[in-house]
Formats: structure tokens, sequence, C-alpha cells
């Protein structure tokens, strides 16, 4: 069993530009949580302060808490490095490793924490099993990993995340650059990926949060607007703005 | 034709020629303008290889090679000790280039503090505009003096600072083109900034680093001027670090400047060898280069 997020009062900044605006948001654990809204409305942000990378873009800030069960990741003196090992990523983008092979892009993450050079194998072929990956490329893992398809790529991540075995996995659009039939595998994935992890998946297509998320957020302009399970989020929403957006007035 | 037509017949033809005929001949007439501008900065180029070629090919032989230098009047000799001599400042110009370099440019690159980052940014770009000669009195004050004497270490340190600018430049240059997507996947396992760096985003840019490495050696092989007092050539072999040592430039600046014809033929010689070892540096460099880089995006 994983552990759930708080997020209290939450707010960010891109130099003096205002991105979050008092952000409060329970994620649930073992559960997909969806983050939707318009362009620019803060969602890639919100998932990039959870996991504390955020802070790396010279002259970003953040001010709130986030907490990962009970402790508050941004409390003075937590190692943001440790935080990033229990709370793992996928980007829009697939990003393999271009200089390292199928293995050594799933193994990179367990070789930064020392694990024994004895179970590497194992622990390799598990995650790539995860990511539905093994099968497709078990005869070559030493081939390099920009070698395979968009799909087989993000897939490739999606077990190099999975190899340090996190507690919360954040996807931000994972399936956006992908064509349609690895976008159903990808959702496949996560709706088996949830009895383990905690998922918190970005998506512009409310078609997809419907399909996959527990829960749903509607973010908009910085402020988290509507929050709640997704079938109710979509058929009765609460405010104006979501309905708005759901039926396509705008967005 | 009435007058009339003959009016708009002209607008016609104006419109047309505005339009897809001149930009056709326009089109046409400034490509033969670069083309002719290409042969133009070709030609000099292209006439000091093939007047070196023609010159020195002459004095290509086995003995040329392998033998010290004669003495004034006595036919033969050879650049033995000149090239082995430049192979040794070389190896000692990498030596303190190549770390330096590398080391400040991933600093430059991937730390790239405020104040600091621009100072010595700014520092590293006038650095490679100094004349390589005030870098040789440099050296000269600072280690032929305190030594009190030539040496090969003096030349190789000098060639060695002449390197740290351009290796700076161009490895910052290769790490900037690493996307940030690589860093950001890194991070995201769990990585420190210095395990990132090394294990991600130095192995991608290392083509394009160890390919201006090898630019700035072609660069540092062929430097006279810093040697002149520095290293100040040998006409005898010597490996030794405190004492003057022979250079391949330093050799043809003797015999080119000589009255003596036979020196003279072999300064061309020495030229071809080293416009050889130059040429093949650069072709060996942008192999390199394209087969590393073949398979990364």
């Amino acid at each position: 069993m994983s552990q759930g997020m708080t997020v209290k009062n939450l707010f960010a900044w891109y130099g003096s530009q205002p991105v979050l605006k008092g952000i409060n948001l329970t994620i649930l654990p073992n559960q997909v949580t969806a983050i939707i809204g318009p362009s620019g409305c803060g969602k890639s942000t919100f998932v990039r302060v959870l996991n504390r990378l955020h802070e790396t873009i010279p002259g970003a800030r953040v001010a709130g808490q986030v907490y990962l069960g009970e402790k508050d990741i941004y409390a003075p003196g937590v190692d943001p490095v440790l935080v990033r090992r229990k709370i793992g990523m996928v980007f829009q983008k697939p990003n393999p490793f271009p200089t390292m092979s199928i293995f050594e892009n799933v193994a990179a993450g367990l070789r930064l924490n020392g694990f024994a050079r004895g179970r590497l194998n194992e622990q390799v072929e598990k995650s790539l099993k995860l990511a539905a990956l093994w099968d497709e490329v078990a005869q070559r893992l030493d081939q390099s990993g920009v070698a395979l398809s968009g799909g087989q790529q993000q897939r490739l991540c999606l077990a190099r995340a999975l190899a340090v075995s996190p507690e919360v996995l954040l996807m931000d659009e994972p399936a956006s650059a992908l064509d349609p039939a690895a976008t159903l595998k990808i959702e496949d994935l996560i709706r088996q990926l949830k009895s383990e992890y905690t998922i918190v998946i970005v998506t512009h297509n409310m078609q997809q949060a419907a399909r996959v998320a527990d829960q749903t957020a509607f973010f908009l302009n910085g402020e988290l607007v509507e929050y709640g399970p997704t079938a109710e989020l979509f058929t009765r929403p609460k405010d104006q703005r979501t309905e708005d957006y759901i039926t396509g007035r705008f967005g | 034709m009435s007058i009339r037509s003959c009016g708009a017949f002209r607008k016609v033809v104006l419109m047309l020629f505005r339009t897809y005929l001149f930009r056709k001949i326009t089109d046409a007439f400034i490509t033969a303008l670069m083309l002719l501008a290409v042969v133009t900065a070709l030609i000099p180029l292209v006439s000091i290889l093939w007047h070196t070629f023609r010159q020195g090919w002459s004095t290509m032989n086995w003995s040329f090679f392998t033998h010290l230098p004669k003495p004034v009047g006595e036919p033969g000799g050879g650049i033995a000790n000149a090239l082995v001599g430049s192979g040794l400042l070389i190896l000692l110009a990498s030596a303190i280039g190549i770390p330096f370099g590398v080391l400040v440019g991933i600093y430059l690159a991937e730390f790239n503090p405020r104040g600091l980052g621009t100072a010595v940014r700014f520092t590293n770009d006038v650095l490679t505009g100094i004349p390589s000669i005030v870098t040789g009195m440099f050296v000269y004050a600072l280690l032929v003096v305190t030594m009190g004497g030539f040496s090969a270490l003096a030349g190789g340190v000098a060639l060695g600072l002449l390197m740290i600018p351009t290796v700076t430049r161009s490895t910052e240059e290769m790490l900037k083109m690493v996307p940030q997507s690589l860093r950001e996947a890194s991070l995201a396992l769990g990585a420190t900034p210095t395990q990132t760096i090394l294990r991600v985003v130095l192995p991608a840019a290392l083509p394009g680093i160890l390919t201006g490495i090898m630019l700035a050696v072609a660069r540092v092989a062929g430097e006279t001027a810093p040697l002149l007092f520095t290293a100040f050539g040998n006409r005898f072999w010597s490996l030794r670090l405190d004492q003057p040592i022979a250079a391949l430039p330093l050799q043809i600046f003797t015999y080119a400047i000589s009255p003596y014809r036979d020196w003279q033929n072999q300064a061309w010689g020495a030229a071809l060898v080293l416009v050889g070892l130059v040429l093949v540096l650069n072709v060996f460099a942008g192999l390199a280069y394209s087969r590393a880089s073949r398979f990364r995006r």
C-alpha cells in the first residue's frame, strides 16, 4: 500500500509571476487522480511541485505545505533528492537516456541507489513486465533505448520510474505524444498500476480523465476550481466554470 | 496597338517583372554570387595546401622522419626530434587544457551562478582572444625566469593555457545542447545534480566535447610564437621537462628564415607534416562526431 498526498495552501511562482494560488487538495492513496484544465492553468506546475522539480528552474519559488503521508516534503532540512526517490515522474515527451541501452535505462535509478549488482536483472525484468514492455524487448535489452517506437519509449520511461519502487507516480500528459493505440496501452497500464501506486495524471483530454481517473481536479488560472469523484465532476459539476469547461465552452 | 492598350500592357509587364520572373532572376543571381564567394574563399585554402604539398613532397623519405637535424652545410637530416618534441608538448598541454577546460565548461553550463557565471564566461571569452605570444611572455616570466632556462615544461604550460579557453567554450556549448528533459528525467529518478551531470548529461554531450578537444589540439599543435621563448627549440634529442625541446613549428621557423636552400626545403617538408597532422585531426574529429552521434537524438 502506498501513501497519499495532501496539499495545503500551496502557492508557486516563476520569478514574480504567480502560477498556483492557494491550492488545497488531498490525493487519495492507491487511486488515480486526474488534473484537468485549459493550457496555462498550472496543472503541469502543480505536478512538478509535488516531486520538488519545480524549484530546479532558476527563479522558481514555492510556498505552502505538501505532505507525503504525514511528512511535509517542503519542511526545512528535507532533501529533495530523497523526496524524488519516493515520488516518480513520467513526462509528456518520452525521454529515455540516449547513451544507455534498454537495460541500463531501467537500471539507471537502481544504480543510483546502490542496488546490489546481482539483483539488477531481476528488478529490471520485473519493472519491464509491470510496464508491459518485457515481451517486446526481452531479446534486445542491450540495444539503445532510443531505437524504440514512441509508445515503447514511453513504457520504457514508465519502467524506469517504477524500478525504484516509488510510492507515488506522477504522469504529465503521458500519452499526448503517442498514437491512439499506444495511448490505450498506457491507460490500461494506469488502471493496473493503481493497486500498487498512487497515481496523479495531468491530461488535457477530458475523455481520458473520464476513462482512467477515480478523482478529478479542475484547475483554472492557477486555482483549484473543483475536485471530486470523476463521475460526479463530469455529470453534476458544482461550479459553473467547471461545467463551461467540460461542455467545451472554452479551453 | 492603340495608346491606351500600350499603357495597360506596360502595367502588366511591370507586374510580371515584380512577381515571378524578377524573383527568379534575382534568386539565380544571388545564388551565383554566393557560389562565387565560396570559390573565392576556397582558393587561398586550396592553394596553401597544394603549394605546401608540392614544395614539401620532395623531402618526404624515411630518413626525414627518423633523423636528427644536421649541422649547416651537411646535407640530409630530419625532424625526428621535432616530431617527438611536438608530441610531448601536446601531451603536456592536453594534461592542463583538457581537465581545466572541461571542468570549467561543466561549471558554466550546469551550475551557472548569477554573478560568477557571467564573470567567468566573460573572462574566458577574452582569454580566447589573447595573442598567443602574450601567453608565451607570461609563461616566460612565470617559469623560464624562475627555472633559469627554457624548458619543455614551460612550452607545455604555455600551450595548455592556450587550450583552456577553447575547450571551455566548446564544452559549454555542447552541454547546453543536451535537452533539459534528460536532466529532468534523471532528477525525477532521485539523482543528485552531480550524478545527473556525470551519468546522463556528460555522456550525452561526449562526442561534441571530444571533437572540441581534438580541434583545440589541432590549433595548439601549430602554435609557434609562445614556443619561441618557452620551449625554445633543440637540435638534439631531449625528453627532459626542464630542458629546451624541439617542436615542429619551431623547426619550420628556424629553417624557413635561414639562407640555406637545403634547410628551406626541409622547412617545407616539416610544414607539410604539420598541415597533414592538423588535417588528419580535423577529419578524424568530424568523423568521430558523426559516428558517435548517429543514434542520439
